[in-house]
């Protein structure tokens, strides 16, 4: 039984059984490649997407739960046309290898989405399920809040 | 292979004794220029292995791998520099497998003198020892040496480029090449006409390009300077491409289960997982097997329902079996005795002090798992891998599917980490087998974390015993043995077959080679006879031996009552002013020596490493609450820093990498197999337990350094000792948890 999902405002058709994971519905079937896949237990965030503006890990997500729509990494803007995170992530030269970075960013834009000036309190505890091995950290939380300043000055 | 071999066994011998004959016999056939393995396609231009120019801009092939350090983007600057191309023009790609990407500086590391200690006439012996890498296909990313090696080859690429556009846009303008200028990405005219390098591509093709000297330090535009990354917007947009964002039509996807006592397969039962949802095939690759679906995670579950034997491990079955091995190597004749200054054996007045160290077995962990992408059509294997070593890569996954290399064509993508695992093939080869077995099929194959966990090529536990002696506020003995597995000995079986001679200098480095003056001053290293599959895992030897080094250092210290920094200044005054320098600046930026409360204490690291001295200062609380790190102080000397922010970005993320595993990672087994599995119980460093950072990049040193790497060695016993400062317990066993209170 196809089930049919709006991802970053398109709707599609998935012909996979219900409890397959959001990931590799967005992997496989979609070709949305930007999320990705690093523990499979909601041990590392780095498949942090957004269903309804919230940050969820879609490792833990099957199909057949997904209750709204999904925004993933190539959603929240392109590298023509990037988000206000994405930009001071650009500026404050934050990737490394850059896996997980897709992950944080997605995890760190529900984060200003629902407290626009986090304090470090509030940043360590939202960010702390998204596993960095190349230890980019400091440069996350400068980029966390030079974007939460640029937001609400815009 | 056997040609390989055969050139592996004579020039290695450079590392022990036979110098002269070793360079000798390189010179002749390494100043050979390795053919250019570009092919220019209609309206390009390649003027050399490192640049093409086509209609759509200049892209600079890279010859080493992307794996976070920033890498592209300071190779990208060398050629910049000098071919005056303008930086948003600038694309950067792998290179292919090829001889012209050869490390040169990689092999130099072998060479039997302390690299501290270089004069001109060993650093330019070590630049020429170093050059049997292009005889070895050494086409490796390790040993924090990208830079160094790429730092004259890669400007002079830009050079000879750029004169070649110009003697092609004198012959399309007509006017005397000594005229003209370049700027932008175009050759300007003395009557203000520009012609654009994408304009001369064709041109270009037919003009060899001069030789011509390199531009003066005091001019550079790029290098020198912290340059937009050349892959940042890619990585903060999700459009980076890594080997399992491979997009080919008719794409099934894979995975695999190896052996986790890492030996071969009796036998297996898949009855259960053929019939599951999407499973398309079930492969035996001989020693595991690989599961072909529809869907990543439908393969994987299938994979877990196959039934399998398991061969036992050829090592002993449990850490305590291992660490007894370790242990006994101890009474072992030493393999390497590199460092024996004085006379250890005399009686030396002073206090005495020993002690003994333990640390554990370590994977890398990198965020990407292990994966590879292959395609298998008409006798042609093509492999998309993110990999450390292209050359080898594509060579065991020609043979393991029975093809010559030539018919093998490796695409080097992202690398979602590497920290030395990505430098093995064992990734590629399995989705290179597997698309074999089902031809015109391509293939995405994926490891699941815990496959990713369980077969790593671990860093190796080890040991070590220390005796010294102090008298008058200074060292006066210091006698070292370092036991271990050989990650140079297991690594060279695996990867050419064969052992080489010779003490195994990567075995103490981080001990033996450090610059101090010590009148009595002697380190052995002791091979544990182990089978345990080991790798280089980021700064390789240092890993174990700085802590072990830096901490009895320490220890000294404190029996000769002896500021510890104070201590450690002293020694490397006399010894290598670099390393004296970064010691003195750490102090001075973190006021080392100021009033603290009773809840804070203060430690100093210091090892020497891949070139660079590193100094770092760690502060730690103690809030009522668990222990937790606030700030480290990283001072370093890298010669010339090319570029400061990719510099800064990879000492502190060496830190990280090393707080994370002296806190608590270790890797245990049981049964013959890691009892480690995932992030849960094999975790690191996360936003709120990294402290503050503060980098300073000195520049006195006469010899370029490296970055990747350095940052690492220090960190670890920094942390012990700031730890000993705070509770008066000194931390002689990793992970540190197991003895304080930390926050995790």
């Amino acid at each position: 039984m196809p089930t049919t999902l709006t991802i970053n405002g398109n709707d599609q058709t998935i012909d996979l059984p219900d409890d397959v994971p959001l990931l590799w519905v967005l992997r496989d079937e979609v070709e949305l490649t930007g999320t990705k896949f690093g523990c499979g237990v909601a041990a590392c965030g780095a498949c942090t997407v957004h269903i309804d503006g919230e940050a969820v890990r879609s490792c833990q997500v099957a199909l057949a739960d997904v209750w709204g729509e999904v925004t993933t990494i190539e959603g929240l803007g392109t590298p023509d046309n990037m988000a206000t995170i994405q930009q001071a992530w650009v500026d404050h030269q934050v990737a490394q290898c850059g896996y997980c970075q897709s992950g944080q960013i997605m995890n760190a834009a529900a984060l200003l989405a629902q407290t626009p000036n986090p304090t470090d309190q509030d940043i360590d505890d939202a960010m702390q399920g998204n596993l960095c091995r190349c230890g980019t950290y400091p440069r996350i939380r400068a980029a966390i809040k030079d974007a939460a300043q640029r937001i609400q000055e815009a | 292979m056997a040609s390989i071999g055969k050139i592996a066994r004579r020039t290695f011998l450079v590392g022990v004794a036979a110098i002269a004959g070793g360079a000798a016999f390189g010179v002749y056939m390494v100043r050979k220029d390795a053919p250019n393995p570009l092919v220019a396609g209609d309206g390009e231009a390649t003027l050399n292995p490192y640049i093409l120019i086509n209609q759509d801009g200049v892209t600079i092939i890279a010859p080493r791998a992307e794996m976070g350090q920033g890498v592209h983007t300071t190779l990208a600057a060398l050629v910049a520099e000098e071919l005056d191309v303008a930086w948003e023009d600038i694309t950067v790609l792998h290179g292919p497998p090829a001889q012209a990407y050869y490390n040169q500086a990689l092999l130099g590391l072998a060479l039997p003198f302390h690299h501290y200690a270089d004069s001109d006439f060993q650093h330019n012996l070590r630049k020429n020892v170093g050059m049997v890498g292009k005889l070895l296909n050494l086409q490796v990313t390790g040993g924090s040496t990208s830079i160094k090696d790429a730092y004259d080859r890669m400007r002079h690429a830009g050079a000879s480029a750029r004169e070649a556009l110009k003697l092609a846009a004198a012959a399309h303008l007509g006017v005397d090449v000594a005229t003209l200028r370049t700027e932008n990405s175009k050759v300007i005219a003395p009557d203000g006409t520009e012609v654009a390098y994408t304009d001369l591509a064709m041109a270009v093709r037919d003009i060899t390009p001069p030789d011509v000297d390199l531009r003066a330090k005091s001019t550079w535009k790029y290098l020198g300077k912290s340059m937009p990354r050349t892959d940042m917007v890619a990585k903060s947009t999700g459009t980076a491409h890594y080997a399992a964002d491979t997009k080919l039509d008719g794409l099934k996807y894979a995975t695999i289960r190896m052996n986790p006592r890492r030996s071969g397969m009796i036998s297996y039962d898949d009855s259960a997982a053929r019939d599951m949802p999407g499973v398309e095939a079930i492969i035996d690759l001989g020693d595991g097997i690989g599961v072909v679906a529809s869907n990543t995670w439908l393969a994987m579950q299938a994979a877990e329902a196959v039934e399998i034997e398991w061969e036992p491990a050829s090592y002993p079955a449990d850490t305590e079996g291992l660490m007894a091995a370790t242990r006994a190597a101890f009474d072992l004749e030493p393999n390497s005795t590199t460092r024996d200054d004085g006379d250890v054996t005399a009686t030396v007045e002073g206090t005495e002090i020993t002690a003994e160290y333990v640390v554990p077995y370590l994977a890398h962990a990198t965020m990407e798992p292990m994966n590879a992408t292959a395609l298998y059509t008409d006798g042609k294997l093509e492999v998309w891998s993110g990999n450390q070593a292209p050359v080898i890569v594509r060579d065991k996954c020609a043979e393991a599917v029975g093809l010559d290399p030539e018919q093998v064509t490796l695409h080097t993508t992202m690398l979602g980490g590497g920290f030395g695992r990505r430098g093995e093939y064992d990734f590629s080869v399995p989705a290179a087998k597997i698309a074999a077995a089902l031809p015109g099929t391509p293939i995405r194959m994926t490891w699941s974390r815990e496959e990713d966990m369980r077969h790593d090529f671990y860093r190796p536990a080890a040991m070590a015993q220390f005796r010294g002696v102090v008298r008058d506020g200074k060292a006066q003995l210091v006698d070292g043995k370092i036991a271990a597995q050989s990650v140079t000995h297991t690594s060279s079986m695996r990867l050419v077959g064969q052992v080489p001679p010779g003490p195994d200098r990567g075995h103490v480095e981080g001990a033996a080679d450090q610059p101090y003056a010590i009148p009595n001053f002697r380190i052995t290293g002791h091979l544990a006879d182990l089978t345990v599959p080991l790798g280089f895992w980021r700064s390789v030897g240092n890993s174990h031996n700085g802590f072990f080094f830096d901490t009895f250092i320490d220890e000294l210290a404190h029996a000769a009552r002896t500021d510890p920094l104070q201590f450690r200044l002293d020694m490397a005054r006399a010894e290598h002013a670099p390393s004296a320098g970064v010691i003195e600046a750490v102090g001075e930026m973190s006021n080392w020596g100021s009033e603290k409360p009773a809840n804070i204490g203060r430690g100093i690291g210091f090892t020497y490493s891949f070139g660079t001295p590193t100094a770092e200062v760690v502060e730690v609380e103690d809030t009522g609450n668990g222990i937790r790190i606030n700030k480290c102080w990283i001072a370093c000397d890298v010669g010339t820093a090319l570029d400061p922010s990719i510099i800064e970005a990879q000492m502190v993320s060496g830190a990280i990498y090393g707080f994370s595993a002296a806190m608590q990672e270790e890797i245990t087994f049981s049964d013959g197999a890691a009892e480690q599995y995932n992030f849960y119980d094999y975790d690191a460093l996360r936003m709120h337990n990294t402290p503050a950072f503060e980098v300073r990049v000195l520049e006195t040193n006469p010899h370029m350094g490296g970055v990747g790497e350095p940052g690492t060695p220090p960190s670890m016993p920094a942390l012990g000792n700031a730890l000993f400062d705070l509770t008066g317990t000194r931390a002689r066993e990793l992970p540190l948890i197991k003895t304080f209170d930390l926050i995790l």
